[in-house]
């Protein structure tokens, strides 16, 4: 048909508009991580609190854990951090805290201002285990598998909301 | 007071320009001269209000009122006057009301210069750009009302975006904003013509100006915005295909495809559907590029604060207005019909070729823009689209574009022949192939990729100075002079132009192929051989400036052991956003920038230490922006042709209207 | 073969690039610090294609973020460990993925974007050559030709001779 010819750019901008329409839902600033689904990254550091041991992934293969990336410097911290006191009081899953780009000193002071939920916590003062797992931001938390896979990246704060439509029913499934 | 004043006037002229967009409109319909007659008051009415809107915010910036919410955030009383008064517009809010005030200034300006226009079409334009108006300001006071008020009031500003702290912000954003907005001039012409159902060549001489005079301003307003980049970011950079440049570059190719349409349309009465289709998209562009900067959609330097809400409106506005007009060309362009006829090999032709190049590079922007977002939307994998992206795809894209620019101009209107065309040609061919071939070794080294980017811009210079060659030979009249006045100015406009896309290449190439960057650490004292220069770094010292606190170094520049410049970059710390901005200091050539800025003290923040000095040396580098004034320079000569003076109109007024008469029976 | 083509052109852009900087000039007399080593310069072309992930729209080279810092440091210790420029951009990759490589590689889903202006080109082409098949269809009518002259009589009066 010939008129058909001239609803082309009206076609288009259709097209256009749906894309730019979904788009405002989409937050373009988001790096989705490339390692969900991969083992995570080993790495053997010394404990905050306990500075002679160490621990590393291969510690914690069997069961399923959280890796919550926190500093004290970090001031999204302090709003997810009651959250996750009050999951580690519900001891649904262990939480294990890596302490990016801190001070050892500040970070104990840190925890000992604001609860400590974490089943130990590692010092990563140069940030090089935070590059491996893909950090480029604080806080985050991954969940990981039994097998040491990791299943789930949280970026940015915790929130009820992530908690429990994602992060919980996902700990339990793995749990199983 | 004065704030509460502005938002009132912002109402009232909403409310105005709510009458400017219907009533007209339905007087054109109905063909009530009353109703069409409302549109030059409605519109200059209207006008005056947004100005008075305008200077109140100005007003509150100027003031110090921080007990508004918009001054409270954007300014400070220690910005000096001239940057407290370009705060108006840094802003999400001041922006967006400086739009509404352009698109007002032009509205105005169209009232001012169209005694020739028939009234129904003037009324029919003047509530499109109604229309716009009050897309803008309904936004403007529902979801970014800059007059909102601070309680309580701050005690102090939080300063302006030391980087916009700068002369390059009070003009940038005007110059830039008058050549989006002067689109909407081209495209209320547009509108009108299709809902007049009349597309001649008439319709196009009216369009022309208006269109060349908002081109040229575009064309200015991104030189201004890379020329700051370049000696504000401290890196010598001073083009990064950044979402929002590329927002700005888009409107600028359809703009720059639109006005060679017009002509076309102008002189042969063809091309009626295409122009007018981009006239809706130029401004369709700038209606884009406002909402990628606003919505929160990509990443960008220079995006606003985003919010939601706002995405929202911009997108519906531009659903409607945008998905309306080409709903409305989908009708009513077919009716149109065919314009004249002419032969593969024309004049006709190659400018067909140059409507569609410059569309596939709009799209072609376009396409790298949006990538990240479509990927997104898909939920697949991310990419980031970057300068490697851009700066490999897109000179090839543009290279048969310019190549046409040697041999569109010369070609005859209707039917032109090919053996002709080379004779004329060949010359000109020859001379740039061996120019370009040769003059990189002159440079220090040869380059395929420079070689073949000279070759173009000689190119057009050689078969420019082929076409005007044969202009004078062919003329009738006797003396240079004489021969040379005989051409009209918008010959001239269209050599200069021209021209400056040659100057252009030649400054991206030149720079691109030959610039050298050095990142030295240097003691007070020590000094570094760049590119034949010597750079001797002399050490910082302290120094107050009116809202920062400053560290000056100084550079020497030598050449042969003679002194040729004394640099002094600068970084500074501003006093209320304890911001730290790199002040880059530049020994301007015009066969090169000598381009030196501080990067940070090596020795635990001792100023008296070693520094990391970033040294570039930039070839030909204002080319770019001297190619982008040339460019901008012709337009405006172009449009001085007395094709376009009222006066001379008035008096072949009677032969004018016959023409036109004769012409719109079409 | 596209693809080929791009990296070939991409491959020579580089080089070009390459050879721009002074790299293998000796300091001249009276200079007290040579430039950039040839390792500083390939590493400060790499990171300008590598994309900052804190401050999103800025280059590795040009940003001063914190993790920027860090990167730029893990890429130097890769690079003195004697990795080329694309092992590198395959470690940035397995943490960030594809998002910090600002040349997008080509793969499945960027093959839209990587052909999609040649595509373009070849559309407008067609475009062109189906326009103006249709303008000499059409040449045969009477009706064009009095449009023609009309038109004839009004350029004459615009004085037009452009």
């Amino acid at each position: 048909m010939k008129a058909l010819r001239w609803t082309i750019p009206f076609g288009i901008f259709v097209v256009l508009v749906t894309f730019l329409w979904v788009g405002l839902s989409r937050d373009p600033r988001e790096v989705p991580s490339p390692l969900i689904g991969k083992p995570a990254p080993a790495f053997r550091l010394s404990k905050l609190q306990a500075p002679g041991e160490t621990l590393g992934p291969a510690d914690l293969k069997g069961s399923v854990w959280l890796l919550n990336v926190w500093a004290s410097w970090c001031v999204s911290c302090r709003v997810e951090h009651p959250l996750l006191v009050q999951l580690a009081q519900e001891n649904i899953v262990a939480v294990y805290g890596l302490d990016y780009k801190d001070k050892p000193d500040d970070g104990r002071e840190w925890l000992a201002q604001h609860g400590n939920p974490y089943t130990a916590s590692i010092v990563d003062r140069d940030g090089r285990v935070g590059i491996d797992y893909g950090v480029y931001g604080v806080p985050e938390t991954f969940v990981i598998d039994k097998m040491g896979v990791i299943r789930y990246k949280q970026i940015g704060p915790l929130t009820d909301e992530a908690l429990q439509d994602q992060i919980l029913p996902l700990v339990r499934q793995l749990q199983q | 007071m004065i704030p509460e004043l502005g938002h009132f006037a912002l109402i009232l002229a909403l409310l105005v320009a709510i009458v400017q967009s219907t009533l007209p409109l339905a007087g054109a319909a109905l063909g009530a001269p009353r109703l069409m007659a409302l549109a030059r008051p409605a519109a200059r009415v209207q006008c005056f209000m947004v100005v008075l809107a305008f200077v109140c915010l100005a007003t509150a910036f100027a003031g110090n009122d921080f007990s508004v919410q918009n001054v409270a955030a954007n300014s400070n009383s220690q910005l000096p006057l001239q940057y407290r008064i370009a705060a108006t517009w840094g802003s999400h809010e001041g922006s967006l009301l400086l739009w509404t005030l352009m698109l007002g200034v032009w509205t105005c300006a169209v009232t001012l210069f169209s005694r020739h226009l028939p009234p129904a079409f003037l009324a029919r334009v003047i509530s499109v750009m109604g229309l716009v108006s009050v897309g803008f300001l309904l936004f403007l006071l529902l979801t970014s009302d800059p007059f909102d008020r601070l309680v309580p009031a701050a005690a102090e500003g939080r300063d302006l975006n030391p980087l916009l702290q700068d002369p390059g912000m009070v003009i940038h954003p005007p110059m830039l904003y008058m050549g989006y907005v002067g689109f909407s001039v081209a495209f209320a012409f547009a509108i009108a013509a299709l809902l007049g159902g009349r597309l001649d060549a008439t319709w196009a001489r009216w369009s022309r100006p208006w269109t060349t005079v908002a081109w040229s301003f575009l064309t200015i307003g991104i030189a201004l915005g890379s020329g700051w980049a370049y000696y504000t970011l401290g890196w010598g950079g001073w083009w990064f295909w950044d979402p929002v440049e590329n927002a700005s570059f888009m409107p600028w190719l359809t703009g720059t495809a639109l006005i060679h349409s017009l002509a076309v349309t102008e002189k042969r009465g063809a091309f009626k559907s295409w122009t007018v289709l981009l006239a809706i998209v130029a401004f369709s562009l700038s209606l884009l590029g406002t909402f990628l900067v606003r919505s929160g959609v990509l990443t960008s330097v220079h995006a606003f604060a985003t919010d939601p809400a706002r995405g929202v409106f911009i997108l519906t506005f531009l659903a409607l207005v945008v998905g309306g007009s080409l709903a409305l060309f989908a009708y009513r362009a077919s009716k149109v019909g065919l314009g004249g006829v002419f032969g593969v090999v024309s004049r006709e032709s190659a400018l067909l070729a140059n409507n569609i190049l410059l569309i596939v590079a709009m799209a072609t922007v376009l396409l790298g823009t949006l990538y990240p977002l479509f990927l997104d939307a898909l939920h697949l994998n991310k990419q980031s689209v970057g300068q490697p992206y851009f700066d490999l795809v897109f000179p090839m894209v543009m290279a048969p574009l310019v190549f046409l620019m040697g041999i569109g101009p010369i070609a005859r209107w209707s039917h032109a022949a090919l053996p002709d065309l080379w004779t004329r040609l060949r010359w000109a061919f020859g001379v740039a192939l061996a120019v370009a071939l040769v003059l990189p070794f002159t440079l220090g080294r040869w380059s395929p990729w420079v070689a073949a980017a000279l070759f173009f811009a000689l190119w057009i210079a050689t078969s420019s100075v082929v076409n005007l060659g044969a202009r004078l030979a062919h003329s009738h009249r006797s003396g240079l002079l004489a021969k040379l006045a005989a051409n009209s100015p918008s010959y001239y406009g269209m050599l200069l132009a021209h021209l400056g896309v040659a100057v252009f290449i030649v400054g991206v190439t030149l720079v691109k192929g030959y610039e050298v960057e050095q990142d030295v650490a240097l003691q007070p004292g020590q000094n570094v051989a760049v590119g034949g220069y010597e750079f001797r770094f002399l050490g910082v010292h302290p120094g107050p400036g009116p809202n920062y606190r400053a560290v000056t170094g100084t550079v020497e520049v030598r050449r042969d052991g003679r002194l040729l410049e004394t640099l002094h970059p600068e970084k500074r710390i501003y006093n209320a956003s304890g911001q730290t901005m790199t002040i880059a200091a530049i020994d301007v050539g015009v066969l090169g920038d000598r381009y030196v800025s501080l990067g940070e003290p090596l020795a635990d923040d001792n100023p008296s230490g070693p520094w990391a000095v970033r040294i570039y040396l930039k070839p030909f580098i204002d080319w770019i922006w001297g190619g982008a004034l040339l460019m901008a320079c012709g337009g405006l000569i172009a449009v001085t042709d007395r094709r376009y003076r009222l006066v001379v109109r008035r008096r072949s007024a009677s032969a004018l209207a016959g023409a036109a008469v004769a012409a719109s029976a079409d | 073969m596209m693809a080929l083509m791009a990296r070939a052109a991409l491959a020579v852009w580089l080089l070009a690039g390459a050879a721009s900087a002074t790299t293998t000039d000796p300091p001249s007399p009276g200079a007290d610090v040579p430039g950039m080593s040839a390792l500083d310069i390939r590493l400060k072309r790499l990171e300008s294609e590598l994309r900052c992930l804190v401050c999103q729209n800025q280059t590795l080279a040009d940003s001063n973020a914190g993790l920027a810092d860090d990167l730029r440091r893990e890429v130097r210790a890769l690079a003195l460990a004697g990795k080329s420029d694309d092992d590198i951009k395959a470690y940035l990759v397995a943490r960030y993925g594809d998002f910090v490589l600002y040349n997008p590689p080509l793969k499945p889903v960027t093959w839209l974007l990587w052909f999609g202006p040649f595509a373009l080109l070849l559309g407008g082409g067609a475009i062109w050559w189906g326009v103006l098949r249709r303008r000499l269809r059409a040449a045969g009518g009477g009706a064009s030709d009095a449009g023609a002259t009309r038109d004839e009589r009004a350029r004459k009066l615009l004085d037009d001779d452009d």
